[in-house]
């Protein structure tokens, strides 16, 4: 209980140990309690930025998709109406095609037609003179009365 | 070791006497060999092992904390860097929310009077005879009579270390009054409050007290826990050895005070390293 040297002692020994303290432990463990502090706040940033870019990139495809969509619909109206329009040109050209097969058919008809009435005519003509060298019992001269059988073959 | 040849003062006596080096006038340089010898010794003596166990235990701390610190990493951290960057961080936030002003050395020194005095105080836990027994009977083997050979080993029982460390600490808030205020400042908080410059003696008288008080109140403190602390395990210990219903009783009152004393070893530690911070910031405040 006697107060003597071993207080100077002490006082000595206390002033280096904070010394030491001061400069060889309490600075390097400050230091990496700081630089981790410093760490975890960037990597905190970091994760949001990620959320951020996450939420930016997830809009984006959401925009791209439904850009893809409205695309894949014009191009789907589209198709319908090159194939409205495949349609109506084909339908035009069987109606053409139709039209043309069914006008040269009348005209082959008419020409056909022609053809048989001229026959008959030449027919009924020679008929008619058959007739009338039985009626008159000679023979007509066909070249001599040839204008007069020609008008009778034209009024038939 | 309360033995047939000893009785329960002479058992207390060496319990609370120093290994004391000295001089005595007709002996030369020696060990005291009892506590009259002791006091003989005057000013100019060592408690060996006073210094040894603060010395030894403030290097221990040192030494452990300076290997984490050499291996350091601000990445996940190891079991014993987690453990120093707890104390840490703990030191850290106590200094943050008392200490108002810029100084590196304030967290330093709170950390160590922390860890110091914790260990210092630690010792206390030992079982009271332990380490004077062994060092009693490891002195006999060189021809020593044990009963004259003392070793306390809780340094904080020891007034001068207590002494010592609050001095330091006294020493410290002078200089930075000084330094903050200067010469004129600090004359001027001593004498000039409460009662304005017309009332500089009581101002004196009163400001001079409140600052002589602070070293005493901050050694006084720890020295009278660790002390009555220490008293308590020794008169405890006092009660072995008579029959089995006084040892076993005593075996519980020890197991008891131990685990409170393990508050207090940490509440003194902590107190003292607060009161260092506060006392700190108070030199440190240049407007009164």
């Amino acid at each position: 209980m006697n107060i003597n040297l071993t207080l100077i002692s002490q006082m000595i020994a206390f002033a280096i140990f904070v010394a030491f303290c001061m400069k060889y432990v309490w600075p390097p463990i400050m230091k990496a309690l700081d630089e981790r502090a410093t760490k975890i706040a960037e990597g905190l940033a970091a994760a949001e930025r990620g959320q951020q870019e996450q939420e930016i990139g997830r809009q984006k495809a959401l925009e791209e998709m439904k850009a893809a969509k409205a695309k894949a619909a014009d191009i789907v109206a589209q198709a319908q109406k090159r194939y409205n329009e495949v349609m109506d040109e084909a339908k035009r050209d069987a109606q053409g095609e139709a039209d043309r097969i069914k006008t040269a058919a009348h005209a082959e008809i008419e020409q056909e037609t022609n053809r048989a009435r001229e026959e008959l005519r030449e027919r009924m003509a020679a008929l008619a003179v058959a007739a009338a060298e039985k009626v008159l019992e000679k023979e007509i001269d066909a070249s001599a009365h040839k204008a007069l059988i020609d008008s009778f073959a034209k009024q038939l | 070791m309360a033995t047939a040849e000893l009785t329960a003062s002479d058992y207390i006596q060496h319990h609370l006497t120093n290994l004391t080096l000295g001089w005595l006038p007709d002996q030369g340089l020696v060990f005291a060999h009892n506590a009259d010898e002791a006091a003989a010794m005057g000013f100019w003596a060592l408690h060996v092992d006073s210094l040894l166990w603060s010395i030894g235990l403030g290097y221990l701390f040192l030494i452990g904390f300076r290997k984490v610190a050499d291996n350091v990493t601000a990445g996940v951290p190891g079991k014993a860097q987690n453990f120093v960057e707890m104390i840490i961080d703990f030191v850290n936030e106590n200094v943050r929310g008392s200490f108002s002003a810029k100084n590196d050395m304030v967290a330093p020194l709170a950390l160590t009077i922390f860890a110091w005095v914790f260990l210092m105080n630690l010792m206390d836990l030992v079982p009271v005879d332990l380490i004077p027994w062994a060092f009693g009977q490891f002195m006999s083997l060189f021809g020593a009579d044990p009963h004259h050979v003392f070793m306390r080993v809780v340094p904080t029982t020891d007034p001068n270390v207590t002494f010592g460390m609050a001095l330091a600490v006294f020493f410290m808030v002078l200089y930075y009054s000084i330094k903050i205020k200067g010469v004129g400042g600090f004359v001027g908080e001593l004498t000039l409050h409460p009662f304005g410059k017309f009332g500089i003696p009581a101002n004196l008288i009163l400001e001079g007290i409140s600052l002589l008080s602070k070293p005493l109140s901050l050694s006084l403190r720890l020295f009278g826990n660790m002390y009555a602390g220490e008293m308590i395990f020794i008169l405890v210990a006092l009660m072995y050895g008579h029959n089995i219903v006084l040892s076993l009783g005593g075996g519980a009152l020890q197991l008891a005070w131990a685990i409170f004393h393990i508050l207090i070893i940490t509440l003194q530690a902590f107190i003292f390293m607060v009161l260092t911070i506060v006392y700190l910031d108070m030199a440190h405040q240049t407007d009164h």
